[in-house]
């Protein structure tokens, strides 16, 4: 056994470990947790399929950036600790069912009859002055263009997206109207009233 | 040596272990995003593998490409989650039954 495929194993194993751990953790901040290990996992098979600079991003971005979200998420929210009992009803069992099936016909697929080694060679290895960004940077800014400058726009979507949803008017706060300020006359701060005056003699 | 078949049926083991998740759970929507996430996770190391094996880096490009729309998801997901928590004060499946569906 190579150490290639024992990198393998060792990634799979807690990749698969991670990811079920997860989907059964009650508590939701473990479940995050356990997703972070899954994803440093899924980072190492990606590194030994040389695609360096996604599994940086997957760690730097959606690790550091987006599970660090979820867990601000799950902290500001006051989740209710009773409703967590009642977990896995009636579905589980169908779930499970489903998910062996799927899993045994995508076995007979992908198997290696159709995608062995003697059918998809094993690609040689790069060499070390291979540089991932570089070729990735010359598909992206050139082939691709269109499509990242659309990623990009969608980003800026998704920020005012979000900001418009969760942002809250405040109900009393007192906010400084310029254009009244300006607009405003000399009539409608000084109001004139006549009052009549009383007499002493009267009293 | 490692065969592209290994790959891709771990990818496969990875994506029905998040759809069993969304099948599962009823507590919150936090962890039917987790799943989600778990699923994307799948579906790209499909592209690195086939990117790695026929020597074609476009699936490379997909795979960024699938991140940012991810990250997008993930950030108007939560936007909408702490929404619905605040008008429900619950963010478990069972109360998002308003459109009776």
């Amino acid at each position: 056994m190579t150490f290639d495929q024992i990198l393998f194993y060792v990634f799979s194993f807690w990749f698969i470990v991670a990811s079920l751990a997860m989907i059964f953790s009650r508590n939701a901040a473990k479940a995050v947790l356990f997703l972070i290990l899954s994803f440093f996992s899924a980072a190492g098979i990606w590194i030994l399929l040389e695609a360096e600079f996604l599994a940086i991003i997957l760690i730097l971005v959606y690790v550091g950036a987006v599970m660090v979200l979820f867990l601000f998420v799950i902290k500001m929210l006051n989740i209710d600790k009773s409703t967590l009992r009642a977990r896995f009803t009636g579905y589980l069992p169908l779930g499970l069912i489903v998910a062996v099936i799927i899993v045994f016909e995508m076995a007979m697929v992908l198997g290696y009859n159709q995608f062995g080694l003697d059918v998809v060679v094993a690609p040689v290895k790069h060499t070390a002055d291979y540089s991932n960004i570089t070729i990735l940077a010359l598909q992206l800014y050139t082939d691709y263009i269109y499509s990242f400058e659309l990623a990009a726009v969608l980003l800026l979507i998704a920020i005012i997206a979000a900001i418009t949803l969760v942002h809250r008017k405040r109900i009393n706060c007192k906010n400084q109207s310029i254009v009244d300020q300006i607009k405003v006359q000399a009539k409608d701060r000084v109001r004139l009233v006549s009052i009549s005056s009383k007499n002493k003699e009267n009293k | 040596m490692i065969s592209l078949s290994d790959y891709l049926i771990l990818s496969a083991i990875i994506f029905c272990i998040g759809l069993v998740g969304i099948f599962v759970n009823r507590t919150n929507i936090i962890t039917l995003l987790m799943c989600v996430e778990l699923i994307l996770v799948a579906v790209n190391t499909n592209f690195i593998a086939f990117s790695n094996f026929l020597g074609n880096e476009a699936g490379q490009i997909f795979v960024f490409f699938i991140l940012t729309v991810a990250a997008a998801e993930v950030a108007i997901g939560l936007a909408i989650l702490t929404l619905l928590f605040r008008v429900k004060g619950s963010i478990s499946v069972d109360v998002t039954n308003s459109l009776k569906g």
